[in-house]
């Protein structure tokens, strides 16, 4: 069987459709299976408190976050390199998620910060550079909404996500040497105790979690950015939900 | 050009050359010709830079310890803000009449014509910010080799302002809210320039002297002038299409 098959927005269509139930439940079963891992069994830190336990869903955002914009990036590529419809309108679809993963982890490492470190917010070289990925999140959702014309629009952002991607290791890195020229460096993961099995567990189910719901939900939008572009076309007419409609 | 009009016709013109080096002296001179026509413009946005610059010991206190901590990093964002709002000059212009079509439509090689107007952009923002920059710097109460840093610093940090600068502007083109955007686009991608560049002068300070941060900016400076015409020509087609 032709897997290119599915780069076509009809064929993909239904194929999404089977799918999505698929990713929604695992995502469901795994957030409960990481959630009572993370908050039932795994015990207290000794250092920490309970207050550790915001990694369980701070750890797998964060993850998710650098994550999905190389995906997109690289779906971008795909659709500069190929003029491939489908994988632009991946690229659009994962964009909110992306978003939506940098902001929840950034919150949520405020929370965390506020009784570890007695603050929200900390000018370190991870929290900066994940703040300046949620701008270039912005910043490609912004020119996708400026720019009327879809195909227009895809190729813009193709080459925005693709200068971001090359730019976010610098901007790392840059964040990274300037933190330390200043001060010594804050509390990080790397330098923390081995953690206990039972919580890299939990940490590993929930980022299994994001990742199923991640798919799930882009899956959910590509397949309303098809119907949205293809509204003119025959094959759109004869779905059965359209009918319906 | 002094042949006949139809042995032109005749496709006896001669060879000219139409390779990169070319283009890119050809939209340099041209860009440089018409920024010169409209000297007050280009006198604006210095003024710009001038005033941002002498607002912030207004809005803090003229302390001089504190300025001389934060002058580096107020000049390099001001400098950035300089570039961003001189951005629209690269290829809005010639976009509304047209003139940008033709560009592409020549023979020679799109990114080298890029090129051309990116460094033309260079010199009539980024190279006066530069070296205005001592001057200013010295509202800040900035010693002699602080100045120096920065200037040097800003000499190599700007062209790569205006080389990410002009992908933005390029991706921008046309669309409505387009200086915002164009902000919002670009000023995150700025970052390690700001970081370097104000880092720079910092290290002056500290004693640890500027040679890591600068040759940093450099190695950013050698990608940019690799990567970024190719991406600015790229945008400047799709926006084109």
């Amino acid at each position: 069987m032709n897997l290119f098959r599915y780069s076509s927005p009809p064929a993909f269509y239904p194929l999404a459709g089977k799918l999505i139930p698929w990713f929604a439940w695992t995502a469901a079963a795994l957030l409960v299976l990481g959630l009572w891992i993370g908050f039932g069994i795994a015990p207290t830190d000794f250092q920490q408190g309970e207050a550790y336990r915001i990694i369980f869903v701070h750890v797998p955002t964060a993850w998710m976050s650098m994550f999905i914009y190389l995906v997109m990036a690289f779906w971008g590529a795909l659709s500069l390199g190929f003029n491939t419809r489908l994988s632009a309108m991946m690229a659009q679809a994962l964009a909110p998620t992306g978003a939506l993963m940098t902001f929840i982890a950034l919150w949520s490492g405020g929370l965390w910060g506020r009784p570890t470190w007695g603050t929200y917010w900390a000018w370190d070289a991870r929290m900066t550079s994940e703040l300046i990925l949620l701008f270039l999140y912005f910043g490609v959702m912004a020119l996708r909404n400026a720019i009327a014309d879809d195909r227009r629009a895809d190729r813009a952002c193709a080459v925005l996500a693709l200068v971001g991607a090359v730019n976010v290791p610098i901007i790392y890195f840059s964040v990274k040497w300037w933190n330390t020229l200043h001060q010594g460096s804050s509390v990080s993961l790397t330098s923390s105790p081995k953690m206990a099995a039972i919580m890299l567990t939990g940490m590993l189910v929930m980022a299994l979690a994001a990742w199923s719901y991640t798919i799930a939900v882009t899956l959910v939008r590509v397949r309303t950015i098809i119907l949205e572009r293809e509204c003119g076309a025959a094959w759109v007419f004869d779905l059965s939900e359209v009918r319906a409609g | 050009m002094d042949m006949p009009i139809e042995n032109q016709l005749r496709g006896d013109a001669p060879a000219r050359d139409h390779g990169a080096l070319a283009g890119f002296y050809w939209a340099l001179a041209r860009d440089l010709q018409l920024a010169f026509r409209s000297r007050a413009e280009l006198g604006v946005q210095l003024l710009f830079y001038v005033v941002v610059v002498s607002l912030f010991p207004l809005a803090s206190t003229p302390e001089r310890t504190l300025l001389a901590t934060m002058g580096p990093g107020v000049l390099w964002v001001a400098a950035l803000l300089a570039s961003l709002l001189s951005l629209p000059r690269l290829f809005a212009t010639d976009h509304l009449d047209g003139t940008l079509e033709q560009i592409a439509l020549s023979p020679y090689p799109l990114p080298a014509l890029v090129s051309g107007k990116i460094a033309a952009h260079w010199l009539t923002t980024g190279l006066p910010v530069a070296v205005l920059a001592p001057l200013l710097g010295q509202q800040y109460y900035l010693d002699g080799e602080s100045l120096a840093v920065l200037a040097a610093a800003l000499l190599i940090g700007t062209p790569i302002l205006s080389l990410l600068g002009a992908i933005g502007a390029a991706l921008t083109l046309g669309l409505k809210g387009s200086g915002s955007l164009l902000a919002l686009l670009i000023l995150p991608l700025y970052v390690p320039v700001l970081i370097f560049g104000a880092g720079a002068v910092d290290a002056v300070r500290a004693g640890l002297g500027a040679a890591a941060n600068l040759s940093l900016l450099g190695a950013g400076l050698l990608v940019a002038i690799v990567g970024a015409p190719f991406a600015a020509a790229a945008a400047v087609r799709i926006a084109l299409d």
